[in-house]
């Protein structure tokens, strides 16, 4: 069965490139960032943070920071005491699962480097930071576990009073759950007349640095206490405070205003956060704690860190039989708020868009003494995507064929959807050949290919690689039973309200909380075209717990499949609790009435009413129904079915210089198929976004740690962060393969990018050299990793000096 | 603490401040002018950059007392007083130059700086030209894009028979 579009065509507003309704203020500097935020007598807090990564805590001596000018007041995690609350994991993956307790203040040991001791409060930032500089502490140094798989054998132990540093296994058997059969035995038999590609793939560990810092504001002096932080989800924040501080929900109002990006790097609830709080309350005064860049890059959550060992079995042919996934996953010091879950996000992607005879995903999340790992762009997609992506390479190079030919060979056709896969996910609609031949075409498969041969036939110094990421991905988290079952702290639903006003402007109020996307810009196209009314009559308002009272904020490409779908639910209900009213009105029969672009009629007759009108009467009251309230507003809440499936193809042409190991993006084509598409101008912006931190991922950015636990990439000096001139511009094009399992035909476009795009690069590399009896390069493709492979030295050590050096305008020999 | 006076978004403004407060800081808490933003403490991100005397800085690099006597000139003036927009504010919306909008404030004043020094720049010169700028939402595609839009904008004005003469 292919996918049915039984939907009304696509109306005028979705699908225009509205330009966003979000930028004239970002452009004119009258942003809202929570850092811009002053309160009459707030103070500034600065953090005091452990140097060491294992430590006990000896003594803190806060008497000469206490004694600094314009000082209030120096906590440590004693004073502060139960009042500051815990940082709580959401998703235990197992019921048994090993969690240390994360004090937002340690109070007898440090895990991490960064792990905050003790806070001064003072009357500016400035004197708070020169005062935190006094605060002298004592500490008795402990070993210290940093590599991830000495952690795993629990030889150190990042907390001694676990007893071990892995906190779970989680597996997911295609033969146990009866979605394919015994992976071993599907082994076994590629051993025996077959392919067997074994392979173990690293993904270092990144920062999802986004650019607003964090930053957080708490003021007590009201009736109810308001947080402002720069989060992206207020409405989790608001319930952790309350389930963690003894607070009443109803006392706790949380703001996210202006977010400056996120990246899922504030999809955390922070021990700032909370600390920022318990002072606040303490002292009865506002205040404010704004992070410096170093201190984000040493203590926000990082991404990615799992080492990944993976079994490809397939027939001779090249079709693909089996896939065995063994992943060992660095979480840090603490399990963050979504924690091993990231890594078990990617078990039913592994697969990815192949059909396999059987599968199994084994997991084991582990504690080290570095940063807490927590959800980064794609969480646990990317890792999945890359290594299924990189092994159909090794498959074809095994097999001499075209990775492509492999690919086609082995992906779900067009019309096999909705098609059950081995991981037991059902993808509800999708067409890889349409994508993969648009793609192609785009790109100049044929001719580069041959180029490239032309290239290797004489020797040329610069070699061309084509690389192939041809992915997919679950967006829209996520159905609240799924979750459950997975035993997950929350559901997975979104809520929206609309307020029909008397002037004739709708207020539209989503529990999703924007850091950048659009939200305002996309949401008002979506229920402009649903109630018909002026795009610019609606205004979108979201990020304040007492304005949107019920959400579950943004993350995992679910604001427009989950969000929107609660929009236009409330809007539905909009429209029918006025019909009555409007029947009233033009003394008509209810049944007579139709409505359509924002206007009821009278069936036969040119009599109606606009939806306005009927909002206006019925503020007014002056005449309605017996029987009914005067109101016409509505909420909804909106659960999904089903997650939704966007796939793309991706091609990348890198040129490797074979003297210096220098790589060089020449073209990038993607073509994705995210199902509808509400604003292709927002849709463009995040492809591009994402494919750029997906390819940050293959040749720039690494967290780097030394020998004593210290983060030496803790500056923007040292993380390598793509500039302008380190990047290209994309070409990228859709095909449109709508979702079934929802009433837009949409599918997530936020993590798309990012997830397929790392693979294509590293793959176009390693297809530039394979000729030199390369398979592998690890992440992040360096010059010097690409050149020591080039030498015949293996895949790349650890990276212990400066990663890639900065654009330099030296052009490649052609 | 050290008196300074410096024409600010064109108001004079006069202070007493600490020698060691940076521009940026003097910009945000003492001026209120919370429209230029602070990205890192390494002088690596940009979006903090803003005009001294003409030519971009980043206001992260400048002491405040540095800017004694100079004109200061930041996003929250760039536009006209009647709104209108600069044209290259104007080619960030049009093209989609922007998604947070943290970085954006220093993107613009770069961009504005960068075709006043080069009237008509190649991608190759864009790219170059924001080097110093960092981005984690757009991939710096539309942002360059919206560069060179700019430029075509201030071109297509200048020849325009009856400009209206697009503010520089």
């Amino acid at each position: 069965m292919t996918a049915v579009d039984d939907r009304p065509a696509i109306s005028p507003e979705i699908g225009k490139d509205r330009r966003r309704k979000e930028d004239q203020r970002l452009i004119t500097g009258r942003t809202r960032w929570t850092d811009n935020i002053a309160l009459p007598g707030m103070l500034h807090l600065a953090m005091v943070r452990s140097p060491h990564a294992h430590a006990k805590i000896l003594s803190i001596d806060i008497e000469a920071a206490d004694k600094s000018l314009n000082i209030y007041e120096v906590f440590t995690g004693e004073h502060l005491a139960e009042t500051q609350g815990v940082i709580a994991n959401a998703w235990p993956i197992t019921p048994d699962q090993v969690t240390p307790t994360h004090l937002p203040m340690a109070t007898e040991r440090v895990a991490f480097a960064g792990e905050i001791v003790a806070v001064v409060v003072a009357r500016s930032a400035a004197e708070a930071r020169d005062a935190a500089e006094l605060v002298d502490v004592e500490y008795e140094l402990l070993p210290a576990v940093l590599d991830l798989k000495e952690a795993a054998e629990d030889t150190v132990l990042a907390h001694p009073d676990l007893g071990t540093n892995k906190t779970a296994f989680w597996q997911l058997d295609s033969a146990g759950q009866g979605t394919g059969r015994p992976i071993d035995e599907v082994i076994a038999e590629a051993r025996a007349d077959g392919i067997v590609i074994e392979r173990e793939y690293r993904q270092q560990r990144l920062i999802p640095a986004f650019m607003e810092p964090r930053s957080v504001v708490v003021d007590p002096t009201g009736e109810q206490i308001t947080m402002w932080s720069a989060t992206q989800i207020p409405h989790i924040t608001r319930f952790l405070l309350a389930a963690t501080t003894g607070v009443p929900e109803s006392k706790i109002r949380v703001i996210a205003p202006d977010v400056g990006g996120g990246f899922g790097g504030k999809l955390q609830t922070t021990p700032e956060e909370w600390i920022t709080w318990a002072v606040a309350r303490k002292i009865g005064k506002p205040c404010k704690y704004t992070e410096t860049r170093s201190e984000s890059l040493i203590s926000a959550h990082h991404g990615r860190d799992p080492w990944q060992k993976l079994t490809l079995a397939a027939t001779k042919e090249g079709r693909v039989t089996g896939l065995k996934v063994d992943l060992l996953a660095d979480l840090g010091a603490y399990v963050g708020v979504v924690g091993g879950g990231v890594p078990v996000l990617g078990a039913w992607m592994f697969n990815a868009i192949y059909k396999w005879d059987a599968y199994q995903f084994n997991c084991t999340p582990v504690l080290t003494n570095k940063t807490w790992v927590d959800a980064y762009r794609g969480a646990g997609r990317p890792e999945a995507t890359y290594a299924v992506e990189r092994l159909m390479d090794e498959l074809a190079a095994e097999v001499g064929k075209d990775p492509l030919e492999v690919r086609e060979m082995n992906w779900i056709k067009h019309e096999e959807f909705p098609f059950t896969t081995v991981a037991g996910m059902t993808y509800d609609s999708g067409n890889y050949e349409a994508a993969t031949a648009r793609a192609k075409e785009m790109f100049g498969y044929d001719a580069l290919r041959a180029e490239q041969k032309q290239r290797r036939e004489s020797g040329d110094r610069v070699q061309l690689g084509i690389g192939i990421s041809t992915f997919t991905e679950m967006c829209g988290l996520a159905p609240s039973r799924v979750l459950g079952s997975l035993n997950y702290g929350a559901g997975g639903w979104e809520h929206a309200t609309i307020r029909m006003l008397p002037t004739g402007k709708v207020e539209v109020i989503t529990g999703a909380s924007a850091h950048g996307q659009g939200h305002e810009t996309a949401f008002s196209q979506i229920v402009a075209d649903r109630l018909g009314v002026p795009f610019e009559d609606v205004e979108i308002l979201h990020g304040d717990t007492q304005v949107s009272h019920k959400g579950l904020d943004t993350y995992g490409s679910r604001s427009l499949v989950v969000g929107g779908e609660a929009l236009v639910l409330a809007a539905d209900k909009v429209i029918e609790k006025a019909k009555p009213l409007a029947a009233h009105l033009l003394e008509a029969n209810v049944d007579d009435l139709e409505f359509s672009n924002g206007r009821y009629s009278v069936a036969g007759t040119d009599q109606g009413m606009g939806i306005g009108e009927v909002a206006l009467a019925t503020f007014a009251a002056h005449n309605y129904p017996e029987g009914m309230e005067p109101g016409i507003d509505a909420e909804a809440t909106y659960d999904p079915v089903n997650f939704s499936f966007p796939h793309g193809t991706h091609l990348c042409a890198a040129e490797v210089d074979t003297e210096t190991g220098q790589v060089k993006l020449r073209k990038y084509v993607c073509v994705d198929d995210i199902g509808n598409i509400v604003n292709p101008l927002i849709v463009a912006g995040q492809v591009h976004g994402g494919l750029v931190q997906g390819i940050a991922q293959a040749l720039w950015e690494e967290a780097v740690y030394d020998d004593s636990g210290t983060l030496v990439s803790g500056s923007f000096v040292d993380y390598l962060l793509p500039t302008a001139a380190d990047t290209i511009s994309f070409e990228i094009d859709h095909t449109t393969s709508p979702s079934t399992s929802n009433t837009l035909g949409t599918k997530g476009v936020g993590e798309a990018g990012t997830i397929a795009s790392t693979p294509a690069v590293v793959n176009a590399i390693v297809d530039a050299i394979r000729q030199f009896g390369i398979n592998d390069i690890q992440m992040p493709c360096t010059p010097e990793r690409v050149w020591t492979a080039l030498q015949g030295a293996g895949s790349g050590a650890a990276t212990v000096e400066d990663a890639m050096p900065h654009f330099e305008a030296e052009e490649g020999q052609q | 603490m050290t008196k300074i006076s410096m024409r600010v978004d064109q108001e004079n403004v006069t202070d007493d401040v600490e020698p060691r407060m940076l521009l940026v800081q003097y910009l945000r808490e003492k001026l209120g002018k919370t429209g230029t933003v602070i990205g890192c403490d390494t002088s690596n991100c940009g979006a903090c950059t803003v005009h001294l005397n003409g030519r971009s800085v980043k206001s992260c690099n400048v002491l405040a007392v540095q800017a004694d006597g100079g004109t200061v000139d930041t996003i929250e003036r760039l536009a006209d007083d009647d709104g209108t927009l600069h044209p290259v504010q104007e080619a960030f919306r049009e093209c989609h130059g922007l998604q947070c909008g943290f970085c954006t404030p220093g993107m613009i004043m770069q961009s504005v700086d960068l075709l006043n020094e080069n009237p008509d720049p190649t991608e190759e010169e864009v790219r170059l030209g924001l080097e110093g700028n960092l981005c984690r939402c757009t991939g710096y595609h539309n942002i360059v894009k919206s560069v060179l839009y700019a430029a075509q904008l201030k071109k297509d004005a200048a020849n325009a028979p009856q400009s209206e003469g697009a503010n520089a």
